[in-house]
């Protein structure tokens, strides 16, 4: 089928609306600077810092994500679907609001947090705080991919490993998840990209102490007051580090996996 | 050898149906779409609650709403073949077939449950294809693979819900006799939904009619093919059937010495038992004995005509075997230009071509009648 012509100035301005940005910012980096800017102490303590919460994060996804999507997808009963929009709620709240109420759950005064804090538990302002932050606002995306593989594999297979007499943790291990693999490496890739580039509730459940809270973007957004050149180069290290994850596993299973 | 028992009522679907297997036979189920065939195998694997029933294979209760019981699926040994194959995409055949040994009711270890799969392998004409993985097979192929898999979990009862369904003719012809082997071979129940007459034909010793969730017509596979007492049972099949042995070039004896001439079914072998099968609008009737071309005319006494439909069918007495009695539609023209009445002496004669010679079930439940 063929498209009408004028419709390709309108995906045009869209398209161009994402790209220049981005290429905004690459000219804009000191190149012969790079490294030196990237370089500093608090920037690797960032950088590093970002990586081990955001992998934490992923797995803590994948841990609860993965079963929490099997029941979605497999259950249609009116209060699972109530059950499933709430938990999606993440995707589109403010991560700001997500981190107050995360500060009203865990803080030393929350739902939780004070008996927490009376059995000597703080963790609130930690990097802790930090990798429950980003898991908030991620599971959703992992869910939706795992949900959405699932419901398009359907039930057919486990249903027949049961009738081979496979119990039902054994065809959990030995058939639903290997035919999920596609969709949980999508679903974790999300996870992990929105974990990275995670700011507003970080900042607000967890602060931004160096080396201990703060992440990458909050150190970008630090920078930005004292060395926009620093700024910009670690903005784009943040680009980079996202292409990777993007290019080399999400985009062909983003096509292929999930969202289909 | 375990028989079955089923009794299930499901209300949402209009389902209210019971029928027995006797231990090593294999029950067809017949019926048109949405007749209750396939909740009732659902029932029976597990898949399902009935709202009241009871699915008993041989002394273990399945399912008994009354008292509460209801097995688990994996813990009921019973066999899945759908239209689908289903293998498991990521893995091999092999270990498709291995997949019961390995995890099923009695754990083996990897090296028997490795020679367990080859040995099922064989069994269904596919131990060359172990190595590959499920997309590089046919669909023919993979029925097969699918069976030896249901085949490897060793079940009690084969639910086979429509498992030729979708194989092009040839692919359902190897199908068809690799099912019938492993069938008459172990002795395995089985429960048979299908719309083909020849699956009927040569895999079933009995036949249940589903129409509308009840089950109107059950009885052999002889009686209810020849003498469809339901509307779905005369549409679907009415036809004539001659039980007796194969010989050579499609011709077939009875036990009281009449040939018949057809033509053979690639699986016929000659010396086993065949039935031939013919059409009764493919039968011409004659007063006295015709010369010339049909090869197969027999001297019979009219036992009754029945002005069912355009045309009327004329019915002979039974035949020696007991089996029903050979049917054959005429017009009301010729019923009143031969004079024919019950009592009188006719000849039937049908054309060669117009008669099919299937390989036919041995008795293993009951003999035919």
């Amino acid at each position: 089928m063929t498209l009408p012509r004028w419709i390709y100035l309108p995906a045009a301005v869209g398209a161009l609306f994402v790209v220049v940005p981005l290429v905004a910012v690459v000219a804009k980096v000191d190149w012969p600077q790079f490294w030196t800017l990237i370089g500093s102490e608090s920037s690797r303590t960032a950088l590093v810092l970002s990586l081990k919460t955001a992998t934490a994060s992923t797995l803590l996804c994948v841990v609860f994500g993965v079963p929490l999507a099997l029941v979605l997808a497999r259950n249609d009963g009116r209060a699972v679907r109530l059950m499933r929009s709430l938990l999606l709620l993440p995707l589109v709240l403010p991560p700001v609001v997500g981190g107050i109420a995360l500060l009203y759950a865990f803080g030393r005064l929350g739902l939780i947090g004070q008996y927490l804090d009376a059995a000597g538990i703080r963790i609130a302002f930690t990097t802790t705080a930090v990798v429950l932050a980003q898991t908030f606002v991620s599971l959703p995306f992992l869910v939706i991919a795992m949900e959405g593989a699932a419901r398009t594999a359907g039930s057919d297979y486990d249903v027949v490993a049961a009738t081979l007499g496979a119990r039902p943790t054994t065809v959990w291990w030995r058939v639903s998840l290997p035919l999920l693999a596609p969709g949980l490496a999508s679903g974790a890739v999300l996870a992990f990209a929105r974990s990275l580039g995670e700011f507003g509730a970080t900042l607000t459940f967890a602060g931004s102490r160096e080396g201990v809270t703060r992440t990458l973007p909050l150190e970008i957004y630090l920078q930005r007051e004292t060395d926009a050149d620093a700024a910009v180069a670690l903005s784009v290290l943040l680009v980079a580090v996202a292409a990777v994850v993007v290019f080399g596993l999400g985009a062909r299973r983003l096509r292929s996996g999930s969202m289909t | 050898m375990t028989d079955l028992h089923l009794r299930a009522v499901v209300e949402r679907r209009g389902v209210d149906v019971e029928f027995d297997v006797a231990a090593g036979e294999v029950l067809a189920l017949l019926g048109p779409n949405g007749a209750g065939k396939t909740t009732a195998l659902h029932v029976i694997a597990g898949l399902l609650r009935p709202d009241r029933g009871v699915v008993r294979l041989g002394e273990r209760v399945l399912t008994d709403t009354d008292a509460g019981v209801f097995v688990a699926t994996h813990a009921r040994r019973v066999g899945l073949l759908l239209q689908e194959a289903l293998l498991f995409p990521h893995l091999s055949v092999a270990a498709n077939v291995a997949f019961a040994p390995r995890s099923g009711h009695g754990k083996r270890p990897r090296r028997e449950a490795r020679a367990a799969a080859a040995r099922w392998l064989a069994q269904v004409d596919a131990a060359d294809l172990a190595d590959r993985k499920p997309r590089e097979l046919s669909g023919g192929q993979a029925q097969r693979v699918a069976l030896a898999r249901a085949l490897a979990a060793e079940p009690l009862v084969l639910l086979l819900d429509e498992p030729l369904t979708g194989l092009d003719v040839n692919a359902a012809t190897a199908m068809r006799k690799v099912l019938r082997d492993t069938l008459t071979r172990d002795g395995r129940s089985a429960v048979l939904i299908t719309h083909d007459l020849v699956d009927v034909l040569t895999l079933a010793d009995r036949v249940a009619i589903l129409e509308a969730g009840r089950v109107v017509e059950c009885g052999t596979t002889a009686a209810v093919l020849a003498a469809p007492r339901s509307h779905f049972g005369a549409r679907f099949a009415g036809v004539n059937l001659v039980s007796g042995t194969a010989g050579p070039d499609g011709t077939l004896t009875t036990e009281w010495g009449a040939s018949w001439h057809g033509t053979a079914a690639a699986d016929v072998v000659a010396g086993r038992p065949a039935v031939a099968v013919f059409r009764p609008s493919a039968v011409a009737v004659y007063r006295d004995k015709p010369h010339g071309s049909p090869r197969n005319t027999v001297e019979l006494v009219v036992a009754e005509l029945d002005t069912s439909g355009a045309a009327i069918r004329v019915r002979s007495d039974r035949q020696p075997d007991g089996a029903p009695g050979l049917a054959a539609d005429i017009t009301a023209e010729s019923v009143a230009e031969l004079g024919l009445a019950p009592g009188e002496r006719v000849y039937f004669s049908v054309k060669a071509q117009e008669i099919s010679v299937h390989p036919a079930v041995t008795a293993r439940g009951e003999a035919p009648t």
